[in-house]
């Protein structure tokens, strides 16, 4: 996170820690284990009342931010929840709320947001990849599979993007709608829930649409650099954490007479983890900022972020494992809970490979 | 109170009596346009005709009002802030620049001497340093060991009004074309070795002052070594307490790993040691040269390298800034320091795989981009060993950022006539 935030920001920080702390430690993660949703609703709806659904919609519509521009402050959450693993699905609400928020007619606010906003219920983003569509009257219907959708069995909405002959275009498909199957599946995090949804002649009516026919584009990729920021921010968040335990255990822990934290091999490794960590905190803040001002380089800053982060979170917590010893390799020590957190974030929303390549396109363009 | 990225007031009295940065920036936008020369192909040469160049684009700044931004009022600089020197940097890309000023003269060296410096030391040299007619050097690794600094065995001896100093300094770059320098020499061998030092200004071509230099990997001779031979100092040239130098060899050293790292306050002008690993710009001619643009690895290669770029540049920010409040400690400089290297490093490596074989052979004369990779990767392990090894960050951070505990040190706690030395080959 920044080094500085606003009195405002600090004070949001420290309730959301301390809420976290006590409603979602590692032992209520690994509670939820075996859980379908992966997230206990009730705490879910606390969360929302804290702000952590509404940062990103306008006042108007029922929302509102602590600071000009609510990621900054959403990132802070992220953050936290990066810290202990927490459950919920952070991105997909947030993601959805913000579309409908800025470009939802009067009834799909009046229908999505308030729920999304309390925390009764959760929406799922199925808009990285089209899925093929097609016009039928008044009607658009969709045909093809999204997956990996995260909260997708647990989401009332849908947010959808449909490859329509005008364009790329969003609409908002209810759960339960006839031709939509959800089927979920079996992941890596012990509590980030992903799911396929198969969409067989599944229609809708116009009503449906979030803003223009054919013009979603835009929208996506903001969705897209959104998506990114907050995973990258909880990604960050998780490394800061396995960093200090690690950082407390080789104080801790003595062989040979001496504290691990004695041995130079030791305090060169985690020099070289703090310089990567450090590094991550700037990228991660610096996509931050871009994506929230909706700057020119918000592309090009959340793409370098993505190609840095991934590969140094696996690295510094495996590194961190390494440093722990035997014990870091057990189910009972909670290092693996992040190490799946991070390779999860590490590979949703675009690979590093995926990313640099985006940036080689800005910097030499499209191979022939 | 205005304060710039060392903590240190910068002269201004309240933040309202200073120009506008948006206003500062128009103004250096026209000035620079109406004054300086375009960015050409010369700007890291190195040669002697470049640095009599860069003295003469330094006397411009200053005769434009441009000179010292982050420096005090006082001392001839414009006393304003970080952000109105970054403006100016922004502004000045599309220019020649005096960069070869930056690390040493102004970053290290007066950054030093604004801190530490006494009222007539600071009035004798800062103007002059602004205007371009004196080009500083440190004198402080030797012979005898590189990373032990405090291990100094230069000796300067009192003799009334005046020190002599004795011993041999090594690694100072392009001395032999530099005017002035501070050297840190033992002054008192009956106190462990910290509390014995003293650092001393002093002027480079004088009776007794031998330069040498020394040729590099790459050709250039740009690094010195110096002899002393009775040569006298003045007192009035100590920096600092007699004996108490190495607080300011420490402090010289943060502003040495902050202006190396791109984050001094007292730098102007993009810095060029960032893209030594090879610029941008370099890495995608070189894939072009290579013909493999389409080549999926060398796509993620130029990207790697770009991307490297934009976290070295936003590490420096958060680092700088933090080190600013206080919620950095100093010595974090040193994580800027070690992510550059390893930077470079990396940076460099991957110039090498996208080079080919290119890097081999060139027609007589007409070197590519692939030659010029290759040789920039023969002096790669440069700016991991100047201003402090790798190594040596790395202690500094776990120990000083981090609070590991310390080395054990064999020197520590005992007079150091008293402590065991080794050889003192170069």
């Amino acid at each position: 996170m920044e080094l500085q935030l606003t009195e405002d920001q600090e004070a949001f920080v420290s309730t959301t820690r301390r809420f976290l702390a006590a409603e979602c430690p590692t032992t209520a993660v690994r509670a939820l284990e075996l859980d379908p949703a992966g997230f206990d609703p009730e705490v879910w709806a606390r969360g929302a009342a804290l702000g952590w659904t509404s940062l990103l919609v306008p006042e108007a519509r029922g929302g509102g931010s602590l600071s000009e521009h609510g990621l900054s402050d959403l990132v802070l959450v992220a953050e936290e929840m990066g810290r202990l693993v927490a459950p919920g699905p952070l991105v997909p609400v947030n993601v959805v709320a913000e579309t409908v928020g800025r470009h939802g007619s009067p009834t799909q606010c009046d229908e999505v947001l308030p729920s999304l906003l309390d925390g009764s219920a959760v929406a799922a983003w199925c808009g990285e990849r089209p899925v093929p569509g097609r016009r039928d009257g008044d009607r658009i219907v969709l045909d093809g599979t999204s997956t990996p959708i995260e909260a997708g069995a647990q989401a009332a909405h849908l947010l959808v993007t449909v490859d329509l002959a005008e364009g790329p275009t969003q609409v908002l498909v209810p759960a339960g709608t006839e031709g939509v199957a959800v089927t979920p599946l079996a992941g890596l995090d012990l509590v980030r829930r992903f799911a396929t949804v198969h969409f067989e002649g599944a229609a809708v009516d116009a009503a449906a649409v979030v803003g223009r026919v054919g013009d979603a584009a835009a929208a996506v990729d903001r969705q897209r650099q959104v998506a990114c920021v907050l995973q990258c921010a909880e990604t960050v968040g998780a490394m800061d954490q396995v960093f200090d335990m690690t950082l407390e255990y080789l104080g801790d822990r003595y062989s040979f007479g001496r504290p691990l934290s004695s041995y130079q091999a030791l305090k060169h490794r985690l020099a070289d983890d703090k310089t990567w960590l450090e590094a991550s905190h700037a990228i991660a803040s610096a996509a931050a900022r871009a994506v929230a001002e909706e700057r020119a380089d918000a592309d090009e800053m959340v793409s370098a972020a993505k190609v840095w982060i991934g590969p140094h979170a696996t690295e510094l917590v495996q590194d961190c494992i390494q440093l722990h010893g035997g014990i870091g390799v057990t189910w009972e020590h909670d290092l693996h809970l992040y190490l799946r957190r991070v390779t999860v974030n590490r590979a949703a929303h675009g690979t590093p490979e995926d990313h640099a390549d985006r940036i080689a396109t800005l910097l030499m363009g499209v191979p022939a | 109170m205005t304060v710039n990225g060392n903590g240190n007031d910068t002269g201004a009295a309240t933040t309202e009596d200073l120009e506008p940065v948006e206003d500062f920036r128009a103004r250096a936008r026209t000035w620079l346009a109406g004054n300086m020369p375009p960015l050409g192909d010369g700007w890291n040469d190195r040669s002697d005709e470049r640095r009599e160049r860069e003295r003469e684009l330094q006397g411009r700044l200053w005769a434009g009002g441009f000179a010292g931004i982050c420096f005090p009022k006082e001392y001839g600089g414009l006393g304003l802030t970080t952000d109105h020197q970054r403006a100016f940097t922004a502004e000045s890309a599309p220019y020649d620049m005096p960069f070869s000023l930056n690390v040493p003269t102004l970053g290290i060296l007066a950054a030093t001497l604004v801190e530490f410096g006494t009222h007539e030391q600071k009035l004798r040299h800062l103007p002059p340093i602004l205007r371009g007619e004196e080009l500083w050097v440190q004198f402080l690794s030797e012979p005898s060991g590189g990373s032990d600094l405090a291990g100094c065995l230069t000796r300067a001896d009192r003799d009334g009004d005046v020190f002599i100093l004795n011993g041999s300094k090594i690694w100072s770059s392009a001395a032999y074309a530099s005017d002035w320098a501070m050297c840190l020499a033992r002054t008192n061998w009956d106190v462990p070795k910290h509390r014995g030092l003293t650092m001393f200004i002093m002027k480079i071509h004088q009776p007794g002052v031998t330069v040498e230099q020394i040729r590099q990997v790459d050709g250039t001779l740009e690094f010195c070594q110096e002899f002393f031979d009775d040569v006298p100092i003045p007192a009035s040239d100590v920096v600092g307490e007699v004996d108490d130098g190495w607080t300011v060899a420490s402090r010289l050293l943060v502003h040495e790993r902050l202006a190396v790292g791109g984050g001094s306050p007292y730098t102007s002008g993009a810095s060029a040691s960032h893209d030594s690993g090879g610029a941008d710009s370099t890495m995608v001619d070189a894939a072009r040269e290579a013909g493999r643009e389409a080549d999926p690895h060398v796509r993620r290669l130029v990207a790697e390298a770009h991307v490297r770029q934009l976290v070295a540049g936003q590490l420096v920010r958060r680092i700088t800034g933090g080190m600013a409040t206080g919620a950095m400690p100093p010595p974090a400089g040193s994580i800027i320091k070690l992510f550059g290297a390893t930077n470079v490093m990396r940076r460099t490596e991957i110039g090498l795989e996208i080079a080919g074989g290119s890097v081999v052979a060139w027609p007589e004369g007409d070197p590519g981009v692939g030659a010029q990779l290759g040789a920039n990767s023969l002096s790669r392990q440069g700016v991991s060993l100047g201003g402090g090894s790798n190594e040596i960050q790395r202690n500094i951070i776990s120990e000083r950022v981090l609070g590991m505990p310390r080395e054990a040190a064999a020197d520590r706690e005992i007079p150091y006539r008293e402590v065991r030395r080794g050889g003192s080959g170069r």
